[in-house]
């Protein structure tokens, strides 16, 4: 029953990072347009410096 | 950004006497940007003008976001950079967007939050409740209970504040709407659970309360999303509409500028063939337009200078000069402005189908869990199980099916409509439109294309119409590039001429080794005409003259629309501007047997009253000037992408392309959304009256609440993502 007092917690910890990584890709605009993110992936052209985010 | 550095980058004149100053950042519609070559070739395109340092293109808003130096490049250059590449791109009047994207993101959050805490917390109560049934500690229960209740305390704090926000407002206004109860049961239901697990008890409704949260927040979510996406869309339409105006300084020099930034005195130059972009007063330059975007009417009428054009009229024959003029001094403005702003009053406000369920669901629920409340008290429980049962009844009766199904469903719709070509452009209409039962059209540019078509080209010679759209394919006027189109439909080659001259308002000449040929009216050819309208005549010096005729072609499929739509039980009347002959021809090949020729944009909404006043409810599909305040009137309303900006501007669907066929399918949508939205109001109906009876007898337990509540949401969205995925 031990492995229960930092188990729960790892779980909690790990659930946090998910939550926490997806407010910050929402807060960095990477839901804004979900169709085109999909073409850019398969973009192969290195990023140019003018290029935004 | 202010209107000073705006102007500074659209007017090359003044320029210099304002230095550059900070960056600016444009929004622009881009039209037919459908893949990711088409998204790289924009940014590209944009990244290349001088002054713009990022370009960020959106293939969800169809929009490209600039970054520019407003001294060195502006709107125009953009736009122009981006009409060389084959896009079509207009700038966006205002930046409201930006509003609902806020309101849209400030959502999104609280569900991901609610979601978070809603599995963990589901998590733990399974251990609990797994625990109940076998040897679990009641010291380890009780340190569960706990762990969830710290985490659904913040959570319901922070991802319930939509509703409890919206609770109090209906509240102070002293209303009911469904936030109360919903705002009820979740705080009751987490304040009752924390009192439960400082005693010690079992009665722990955490997971419940945060699930119930998190279904609530993803339906409220998807109705954002719905609203936000019609808002953009019928932003796009309408800054699209606009373009491109060529102004005239005081000095001569022409420039570029974008028709929203046009101020009343700038002078205009029309061209042949182009449209006016906005409303003024001819100063010079003498003609013929095609006001038939305005009055209905297909036949062209002449101008002179002094006279009154409106947007959206297009210029047939000599270059024009026109005077800018506000908005309130156009009489026919004013009037089609005063007769929507009656017809909108006039409407009574649609109250939406959730909404009306939502009139006698809430007092329902109310009532329900205060009559177990008072029950359990009177049968001598304490008033902790009271409370407890009494709460189990406000989560069971929470309105999973209303809040979540019925955007989920709208949703589904929208997307649908959405791939064949219409856009939804208010959150309401689709439930408007499947009430309907009279399709009422307009006739031209909507029954019909709106531009002319050559009429018998089977009968003119391929060498006479290649030849002919040769000379045509160096000219703008519509004319002319009806014929380029028919000869490019025959399988034809057309190949531009070289050197072809263009007189204004009389026609084309390409002189030829041997001799010169002519296409234009009768006497530029030195014909003889009898004077009918909508012809053009091509002659090669030795030749017979060839006549070319035009009109206004019905769409493709109008016919078999019209059929489609009696099929299904509607009626379908015509109601059009135009003269009574041509109006009758357009009903008689459509197949329309009721008909109104020569109607005032006044006539019209009278017609529709009396039609609503014998209980009918109007669909009307119209495009013009004129018929914007009867979209507006209506019921519902369709109009095409081609139509009039004031008309798109009151209708709630557009549709794009030459077929008419996506007025049907948008009507079919609509009903299947409708009637699965009832579907989903009887799945929660269902599950209300088998569960209630359980809840107030007291039967209900923590773990049959969140179970129940689960499925009845899942089965809902599962109903309507039916309509998503199925073709028709």
């Amino acid at each position: 029953m031990t492995a229960l007092a930092w188990l729960v917690p790892v779980a909690l910890l790990l659930g946090g990072i998910g939550l926490a990584a997806f407010l910050w890709a929402l807060r960095a605009g990477q839901f804004e347009d979900l169709d085109g993110a999909a073409y850019r992936a398969l973009e192969d052209d290195p990023p140019d410096g003018k290029s935004p985010r | 950004m202010t209107a000073q550095t705006l102007t500074a980058g659209l007017a090359k004149g003044a320029q210099d006497a304002i230095a550059a100053s900070a960056p600016a950042t444009l929004t622009l519609a881009v039209d037919n940007m459908r893949c990711g070559g088409c998204l790289r070739s924009v940014e590209r395109a944009a990244l290349r003008i001088p002054g713009v340092s990022s370009a960020r293109a959106s293939l969800t808003a169809k929009r490209l976001t600039v970054t520019c130096d407003p001294a060195q490049s502006g709107e125009v250059d953009i736009i122009g950079a981006l009409e060389r590449i084959g896009f079509h791109a207009a700038p966006i009047e205002t930046a409201k967007q930006d509003r609902g994207d806020a309101r849209r993101n400030f959502l999104l959050r609280r569900v991901a939050v609610a979601g978070f805490a809603a599995m963990n917390i589901m998590l733990i109560s399974v251990a609990v409740w797994s625990g109940t049934a076998s040897d679990m500690e009641a010291g380890l229960a009780g340190a569960f209970r706990w762990l969830s209740a710290l985490i659904a305390l913040p959570t319901v704090v922070y991802a319930g504040q939509p509703f409890f926000a919206s609770a109090l407002g209906a509240l102070r206004g002293g209303r009911l709407n469904m936030d109360v109860p919903i705002s009820l049961a979740i705080v009751l239901a987490t304040g009752m659970s924390l009192y439960q697990t400082m005693l010690g008890n079992e009665q722990v409704y955490f997971d419940a309360a945060v699930a119930l949260l998190f279904f609530l927040l993803v339906g409220r979510f998807l109705d954002e999303s719905l609203r936000v996406r019609a808002r953009g869309e019928a932003q796009n339409l309408l800054s699209l509409q606009g373009g491109i105006a060529t102004v005239i300084e005081a000095d001569g020099s022409r420039s570029q500028v974008a028709a929203h930034a046009l101020r009343p005195g700038d002078r205009l130059l029309v061209v042949a063939g182009e449209r006016v972009s906005t409303d003024g007063v001819v100063r010079s330059g003498y003609g013929q337009i095609d006001q038939s975007l305005i009055t209905g009417e297909t036949s062209p009428a002449t101008i002179s200078p002094g006279a009154q054009v409106y947007a959206g009229t297009l210029n047939l024959t000599q270059p024009l000069q026109i005077e800018v003029t506000a908005v309130d001094s156009a009489t026919l403005l004013a009037e089609i402005s005063r007769l929507m702003l009656a017809a909108e009053q006039g409407k009574a406000r649609y109250r939406r189908l959730a909404d009306r369920a939502a009139q006698i669901y809430a007092p329902a629920v109310h009532g329900l869990g205060l009559a177990t409340f008072i029950g359990w008290l009177l049968l001598g429980a304490s008033w902790q199980t009271a409370l407890t049962y009494a709460i189990a009844v406000l989560i069971i009766t929470c309105p999973c099916a209303l809040a979540l199904a019925v955007p989920a469903v709208q949703i589904a719709a929208a997307s649908r409509l959405f791939r064949q070509g219409v856009i939804v452009k208010s959150a309401d209409g689709l439930e408007r439109l499947a009430e309907t039962d009279l399709v009422v059209f307009d006739k031209t540019g909507t029954l019909t294309l709106g531009r002319p078509q050559l009429l018998g080209g089977d009968l003119i010679s391929d060498d006479a119409l290649t030849a002919a759209a040769r000379l045509a394919s160096a000219s703008k006027h519509p004319y002319a590039r009806a014929i380029v189109e028919a000869a490019e439909t025959c399988g034809l080659l057309v190949k531009t001429a070289d050197d072809v001259r263009e007189e204004p308002g009389r026609g084309l000449e390409r002189i030829l080794p041997h001799g010169e040929e002519r296409l234009g009216s009768a006497g530029w050819c030195g014909v003889a005409s009898d004077g009918t309208e909508g012809e053009v005549w091509y002659r090669r010096d030795w030749q017979v003259p060839v006549r070319f005729r035009f009109a206004d072609a019905l769409r493709a499929d109008a016919a078999e629309t019209v059929a489609a739509l009696k099929r299904r039980g509607y009626d379908v009347a015509l109601l059009s501007g135009d003269r009574a002959g041509v109006v009758e021809d357009i009903a008689h090949r459509s197949g329309i047997d009721t008909w109104r020729a020569a109607l005032k944009p006044a006539d019209k909404i009278a017609w529709l009253d009396a039609r609503a006043g014998e209980g009918l409810k109007v669909l009307m599909a119209g495009d013009g000037l004129n018929d914007a305040p009867a979209l507006a009137a209506a019921h519902a309303s369709i109009s095409p992408a081609t139509a009039a900006d004031i008309s798109q501007r009151a209708a709630d669907f557009v549709f794009q392309g030459a077929r008419l066929a996506p007025v049907v399918e948008a009507i079919a949508t609509a009903r299947r959304a409708r009637a699965m939205a009832l579907q989903n109001f009887a799945v929660a109906a269902g599950y209300n009256a088998i569960c209630v009876p359980l809840a107030m007898a007291g039967l209900v337990t923590p773990l049959i609440a969140a179970i129940v509540m689960s499925t009845s949401s899942i089965v809902v969205t599962l109903n309507a993502a039916r309509l998503a995925g199925g073709r028709s």
